[in-house]
């Protein structure tokens, strides 16, 4: 299994899609490596710097809704897991992404809108520890820290344990 | 108990349910393009287990970069080539014979109704015309539909969308798929089938229906869906003529996919055509659509008619229909990429190619480049491209440049003009 938490980068903005997270250009590219340095290169977000320390330091994106929209490309899940990010929390994830996170042992975790605005309130510096067993994952920052609990399917808890799709579809089919 | 199409399928195919709610389906068409697969190819390799489940059940297309612009897309290319030779796979589509893969793999008659298709291309959805289950995934499950030939799903629920009226002159597919994007918003339909249906659907060609799924994933749409009907089976006849007795009794035998009576939608939404105007994007997502009328006159840099949304013959018929006799604006770059070879040669026959020429277009070979930016076609910051395609994301074309989605009809006056232009403003069939 991956490690799972640490520094949160907060992306405060619905409908992120993986041509900003990894552009096509580099598509081009057949080792997951050479992705590493253009990770989230085209986001459209006031003030965000992709070349920013808070973003190099990142273990774990929180953002808004429809994360992972309009390309299939598995480029985007890889361009987080080269850069050591393996969790993204949203209040909701377009489907194929959100497949292609599982499928590589990594977490999209979903929670209701309101518990998103509680991991926004948190801002820089925050801290996530996630807790897979027990399903719940906890936010620090100063002083302050709460936990909410998520849920994930069986289907996609299997594929972390797993380590992915391919592991889990090859001992079975 | 009543099914939707999709329901039916997911039964056929079902070989595994390893937990409440995972549906593992066997998969009849695995389609692969130089992209996203070679890293599936290099991870089966390096995993020995270099293997393909049915080279019969997978078919191979290099389109997005093609010919090879550098030594890196020639290298995709070329791992692509050695891995479909090295399996015997027969239906490889490489230089000169390979086109968009939307559109050349509908062309060689390898979808059927009832059928599940997967390839890692999110535009895949729009083998849902034919009256399959069709989605796009990423490089993993790729991966695991080539070695073992199935593909995981949740069931997705239905929506249906009914399309009533008259199509009124100057409207055409692409501008009822944008109205629906707009209705249901980029994420409306996530985890969902969309199902086309009602007078509008039925009167549409494949071409037209395939327009409508192919964007079924920009409102977050697992595949799009119609009922395999008449122009189904006229478009399929030359690929089913042996199994079925006549055109009747394929039609017939169809049926049996088709949603049933009281079958239950998550949504019905209901779209009157009639008084609608042509639809253009404005903005960064393709929900942030507007009338023709509330934009008409924004200048644009590039017009790119092609795509998997909007490349082929009748696209180009169209487009050919208001070009003819008309030049394209000096300030505009016009570029038309026929979506497949076949598309191309028809197109020459029938003098478009000729006419898109004299307009002042540059003709491109088959492929999917300028779309998404890749080649043959890339916008500089700033600049706005009127575009046949399908997404307007932030940098889709080129970094910092603006798409404009909208019809092929659309794209053609508003070549002529050089600024976002109203097709109804124009007699079709060239200057008078």
């Amino acid at each position: 299994m991956k490690e799972f938490g640490g520094k949160v980068l907060f992306l405060d903005r619905s409908d992120i899609n993986t041509d900003e997270i990894i552009p096509a250009k580099y598509l081009t590219e057949i080792s997951k490596d050479a992705l590493k340095p253009h990770m989230l290169e085209d986001l459209k977000l006031g003030g965000f710097d992709p070349r920013s320390p808070g973003v190099a330091d990142a273990r774990v994106i929180v953002t808004r809704a429809n994360f992972g929209c309009g390309s299939s490309r598995e480029h985007a899940p890889w361009v987080f897991e080269m850069n050591h990010i393996n969790v993204v929390i949203a209040s909701s994830f377009a489907r194929i992404f959100r497949q292609n996170m599982f499928n590589c042992g990594m977490l999209a975790i979903e929670l209701p809108e309101s518990a998103i605005d509680r991991l926004f309130s948190h801002k820089e510096g925050a801290k996530v520890s996630v807790d897979f067993q027990g399903n719940k994952l906890t936010i620090e920052s100063g002083k302050r820290k709460e936990t909410f609990d998520y849920s994930i399917s069986e289907f996609d808890k299997a594929l972390i344990r797993a380590g992915g799709w391919v592991d889990f579809a090859d001992a079975r089919y | 108990m009543a099914m939707t199409l999709s329901e039916k399928v997911f039964q056929a195919h079902l070989r595994d349910e390893p937990f409440p709610g995972t549906k593992v389906l066997g998969i009849d068409v695995v389609m692969c393009h130089e992209i996203t697969t070679p890293i599936a190819i290099n991870d089966l390799v390096a995993r020995g287990k270099d293997r393909v489940f049915d080279p019969e059940k997978i078919k191979v297309v290099i389109d997005h970069v093609t010919p090879a612009k550098d030594t890196k897309t020639a290298q995709q290319g070329k791992i692509l080539r050695d891995w479909a030779r090295r399996h015997a796979i027969r239906d490889f589509f490489d230089i000169g014979r390979n086109g968009v893969c939307h559109a050349i793999f509908p062309e060689s008659g390898f979808i059927r109704p009832g059928y599940t298709v997967i390839m890692g291309d999110s535009h895949t959805c729009t083998h849902g015309a034919f009256g399959a289950f069709a989605a796009g995934v990423g490089t993993t499950d790729l991966e695991v539909g080539i070695l073992k030939g199935v593909c995981a799903f949740r069931e997705p629920k239905t929506i249906r969308i009914n399309i009533r009226g008259k199509m009124p002159e100057g409207v055409y597919a692409k501008d009822v798929i944008l109205s629906v994007i707009k209705k249901l918003t980029v994420n409306g339909a996530t985890d969902c089938v969309i199902e086309f249906h009602g007078e509008v659907v039925r009167g549409m060609s494949m071409e037209s229906r395939m327009t409508l799924c192919n964007m079924a994933i920009e409102a977050g749409g697992t595949s799009g869906v119609c009922m395999p009907d008449e122009v189904t089976v006229e478009y399929l006849w030359p690929f089913i003529s042996s199994e079925y007795k006549d055109k009747k009794a394929a039609a017939a035998d169809f049926i049996r996919w088709w949603s049933d009576e009281g079958c239950e939608y998550v949504m019905v939404l209901d779209i009157d055509v009639t008084g609608m105007e042509p639809q253009v994007t404005h903005g960064y997502k393709p929900d942030q659509v507007k009338d023709v009328s509330m934009i008409a006159g924004e200048p644009v840099d590039q017009v790119y008619i092609g795509s998997c949304t909007n490349g082929r013959i009748e696209d180009l018929r169209v487009a050919a229909d208001y070009l003819k006799g008309r030049t394209i604006a000096p300030t505009v770059r016009g570029i038309v990429s026929p979506a497949t070879p076949k598309v191309f040669r028809q197109a020459d026959e029938e003098g478009i190619i000729k006419i898109f020429m004299d307009a002042g277009f540059c003709v491109t070979n088959p492929t999917c480049g300028a779309c998404l930016g890749m080649s043959n076609g890339v916008l500089a910051p700033s600049e706005v491209c009127a575009s046949t395609t399908n997404r307007n994301f932030n940098g889709r074309m080129g970094r910092g440049g603006m798409v404009h989605l909208m019809s092929p009809a659309t794209a053609a006056v508003t070549a002529i003009e050089g600024k976002i232009a109203d097709p109804r403003k124009y007699s079709k069939g060239g200057a008078k």
